[in-house]
């Protein structure tokens, strides 16, 4: 049995699990069993795409079933851009299931997450082995209606069925726009399968039109901007693991589409391809993270924050199509390889904090940030790995995090080399926008952090805190080691992208494993490299002797309380620093123009004791601008046709009769 | 004689929309009966003569059951329900005769350019044919559109369905199936038909088709 059928053989199973958790609606161990199912299902399949990203990975497997499309069939195909894809879905579904084992036994409603968990899995898992148009559609949609199930789940909390519909509205623009995408693909003699496309040359302007309809498609999944919208509504919506499965995975989904298509069936690229992308990219990135500082639930700061690194991706492939144009064929390599490795760090650090969030969630029932405080004392554990999850997703050694964006950036420093100049002037101002990024970034988890981890409670549920069950912090202890040994590893992690790179590109990074003392060099010795076990053990020890240092001289030295205590510490908690108070002067700084920020200060008149009170006021610009009118536009229309429910019969027959006579004098006109 | 065989096919589907016209501008009900009757007539002559020409038995069979059914039966028996109903008397046209010939004739106009345009390699009796044919379609429509009575609003119904059987007559190699099965399909039609105007009129007294937008509680 070849790989590419025990992987259709795990999907299969994954798809019965879902009736079967339907037939077994009333058993109380309903629950663990389809977790554990889905957890072996997915290491299993895990472990099939990892054999075969490090083993055969270049010749490609391919498979047709006698379903789909009745002269064409369901061709499936497992090459090294899905052996990798796949990896990464499944890392991320089996640490998804595990902490389901935990995190489902609190759901109220198990019927409503059991049957469509598994399905989601298989939906993700088929779109990366799909090879003809038809079968990635109808995955794709399937992945998309069962995430859509699994955010209605709780569809009785206030805003969670609007934050429903938008997302349904905007995953079926997007597959509107694949499907148009693939239909310019296929061209008029209807070539659907994948390998007919490749072998097809495609117009200029009809691959630029490709390109726009997959931004439009691809990205509107993955969250770029101005397409995000649904993205921060629908991913907190979900049950926590869900959302972990949605930012961290699916995003991922979308991402395979874009490469897929853009990279492997759209043929030569063209060098402004790579402008847009970049631009799209840059833009999304700090958007994201704007708007992440901005927020007080933690499950939408997430969410937010997710969009921030689909920016990074975007603009590591973007990097790779411009290189790519002008035949450096080497530096595209280093450019796709950041993007795939920040690919496979984000599907590892946010589903972790994902992860982190649902256990705060468990435990005091709070996502609003304000309530919170002071959990590191009640929750060692979570608190312990979230940290780790937050300074891997800030960019700071050693952990993963910091390699993608340093791969990224030193694909940046090689676009002086680029003929054109356009890219020459667009590649560097992306670069500020993306350290721009990075540092909000870093911003915004200190303040996650910081106002939900450390200080002290601000609620009395926050107080009594208990830390959750052992399967949650064995998935989120999981990921926090892997972050950690992709952080300081990450040779290896660029030696398994090599194979992708090769197909994609023609060409790949410089072997790292062989470099010594596990150093990554992405160009060569003289320009830079990087160390990650040095920086690990450097910091390590460094703060080990801080500490020593700080307990040995401050601890048993003589300590005098101060009279006046600053106004600290018996004071109520309230006093302390808020995450409106963190974010303050950034969100004076960029809010003002981004969001409309205003602040307004109601003073008491003279006399009155009453408190005064700060007022913020924020708008949506992009919300207000583009979809808002749209909206409107639909609404307007729809009123107005409205009437044409209650026509009379002979205005319905007249209706008929003009709208058949006029399509007759158009056709009399047109020819 | 070939010049023969195309000036009798175009003549009688030329009467066929000639006889449309009569149907529009005819304001009693019996009288547009009659009229509706002969145009069953012509139709199965028209048919007729194209099974003769095409060398097509089958399609006498449809010209049969064309006279049998449009010509005789469903005539007499919306004769029965008139009488029954007691609206022989009824005079009705919703715009004016002249605006109607002329938006007639703009429309077998219409469908003459279009027609003759999208057919232009085809064999020009079959093109004749389905420009007739389209043309008797549209003049069916515009009398449903104009008229406001129920039972003549089936009549505008019953001449379009006759437009299309000419058209299949016209191409060649229609199977008789298709036709019986068309056949059925109005008969059918005009039963169910039939049996909602009874039912209309036991609500309302009538089979205006205003009054029950009236009882719908539409504003006019």
């Amino acid at each position: 049995m070849s790989d590419i059928h025990a992987l259709l053989l795990c999907v299969a199973a994954l798809l019965a699990t879902g009736p079967l958790a339907v037939a077994l609606n009333r058993w109380p161990g309903a629950t663990r069993l389809c977790y554990g199912a889905t957890l072996l299902l997915t290491i299993a399949a895990a472990a099939i795409a990892a054999g075969r990203l490090f083993g055969d990975a270049a010749t490609p497997l391919t498979i047709t079933l006698p379903l789909g499309l009745p002269w064409l069939g369901a061709l499936f195909r497992l090459d090294a851009l899905s052996a990798f894809f796949l990896l990464v879905i499944n890392l991320g579904a089996a640490a998804a299931s595990l902490y389901g084992l935990g995190y489902g036994r609190h759901e109220h409603t198990p019927h409503r997450v059991l049957p469509f968990f598994p399905a989601f899995l298989a939906g993700m898992n088929l779109v990366t082995m799909a090879d003809d148009a038809f079968c990635f559609l109808l995955s794709w949609e399937f992945m998309s209606l069962a995430s859509w199930v699994l955010v209605m789940a709780h569809h009785r909390v206030d805003d969670n069925a609007r934050a429903g519909y938008v997302y349904i509205v905007m995953a079926s623009f997007g597959t509107m726009a694949l499907l148009l995408a693939f239909g310019l693909l296929a061209g008029p003699e209807g070539g659907y399968a994948f390998a007919a496309m490749r072998e097809a040359t495609h117009a200029p302007w009809l691959a630029a039109l490709v390109l726009i309809l997959v931004l439009l498609g691809a990205g509107s999944k993955a969250g770029l901007a101005p397409l995000h919208a649904w993205l921060p509504l629908a991913h907190p919506a979900a049950p926590s693991h869900v959302s972990a499965l949605m930012s961290g995975v699916m995003t991922k989904v979308a991402i395979y589409g874009f490469i897929r298509i853009t990279f492997d069936l759209l043929g030569t690229p063209a060098w402004w391809w790579g402008v847009v992308v970049l631009i799209i990219g840059g833009v999304t990135a700090v958007l994201g993270v704007l708007y992440a500082l901005m927020q007080n639930d933690l499950k939408r700061i997430l969410a937010y924050s997710t969009i921030e690194n689909i920016g990074f991706i975007f603009v590591g492939l973007g990097l790779a199509l411009a290189f790519a144009a002008n035949n450096m064929a080497g530096a595209a390599a280093l450019a796709l390889t950041a993007a795939l490795f920040h690919v496979f760090n984000h599907t590892l650090f946010k589903s972790l904090l994902f992860f982190g969030a649902g256990a705060v969630l468990t435990a005091t029932g709070e996502r609003d940030m304000e309530k919170l405080g002071g959990l590191i004392h009640r929750m060692p554990m979570t608190a312990l790995f979230v940290l780790v999850g937050c300074v891997a997703i800030s960019a700071l050694p050693p952990f993963n995090g910091f390699v993608s964006e340093w791969l990224t950036l030193q694909a940046i420093l090689l676009s002086l080399g680029l003929p054109q100049w356009g890219l020459k002037i667009a590649v560097p101002a992306i670069g500020g926008l993306l350290a721009l990024a990075a540092t909000l970034a870093a911003a915004c988890f200190v303040r996650l952090y910081g106002i939900t981890f450390l200080g002290r409670p601000r609620t009395a549920i926050a107080a009594e805190a208990r830390d959750v069950d052992l399967w949650s912090r064995a998935a989120m202890g999981i990921l926090a080691l892997l972050c950690l040994l992709a952080g300081i590893l990450p040779g290896f992690v660029i030696d398994g992208l090599a194979p992708v790179t090769q197909y994609m590109v023609g060409a790949r990074m410089p072997a790292q494993a062989s470099v010594p003392w596990l150093s990554i060099v992405p160009i060569a010795e003289s320009r830079s490299s990087y160390n990650g076990i040095l920086v690990f053990i450097f910091i390590t020890f460094s703060s080990l002797l801080a500490v020593a240092v700080i307990h040995r001289l401050a601890s048993r030295a003589v300590r005098r309380a101060p009279a006046w205590d600053c106004g600290f510490p018996d004071a109520s908690p309230a006093l302390q620093y808020t995450a409106g108070s963190f974010g303050q002067p950034l969100r004076r700084v960029f809010g003002t123009m981004m969001f409309r920020a205003r602040e307004e200060v109601e003073m008491p008149p003279p006399g009155d004791t009453s408190p005064a009170r700060l007022q913020v006021s924020l708008r949506d610009v992009i919300w207000d601008t583009l979809y808002a009118p749209l909206a409107n536009l639909v609404l307007f229309l729809a009123g107005h046709l409205n009437r044409l429910q209650f026509l009379t019969i002979r205005r319905y027959l007249g209706l008929v009769f003009f709208s058949l006579v006029s399509l007759l004098v158009v056709l009399a006109l047109w020819s | 004689m070939e010049g023969l065989v195309f000036d009798i096919a175009h003549l009688l589907a030329g009467s066929l929309v000639l006889v449309s016209f009569m149907m529009l501008y005819q304001d009693r009900l019996y009288a547009l009966l009659n009229v509706f009757a002969f145009h069953a007539v012509v139709l199965s002559l028209s048919v007729a003569w194209q099974a003769y020409i095409q060398d097509a038995p089958h399609l006498y069979v449809t010209a049969l059951i064309a006279l049998i059914f449009k010509a005789i039966i469903i005539p007499l028996s919306l004769h029965r329900i008139i009488a029954r109903l007691g609206i022989h008397r009824e005079i009705e046209t919703v715009v004016g005769v002249v605006p109607t010939m002329l938006a007639g004739m703009g429309l077998v106009a219409l469908s003459l350019v279009v027609m003759l345009r999208a057919t232009a390699e085809a064999d020009p009796l079959a093109r004749e044919d389905l420009a007739f044919a389209l043309s008797v379609l549209l003049l069916g429509l515009l009398m449903m559109v104009t008229r406001r009575n129920a039972v003549s609003q089936v009549v505008g119904f019953m001449s379009l369905e006759n437009g299309l059987i000419l058209a299949a007559a016209g191409a060649k190699g229609m199977p008789l199936v298709v036709e019986i099965s068309v056949a059925f399909s109005v008969l059918i039609a005009f039963i169910v038909i039939g049996i909602f105007l009874f039912r209309i009129r036991e609500r309302f007294d009538t089979v205006d088709v205003q009054t029950l937008d009236r009882f719908r509680g539409e504003k006019r």
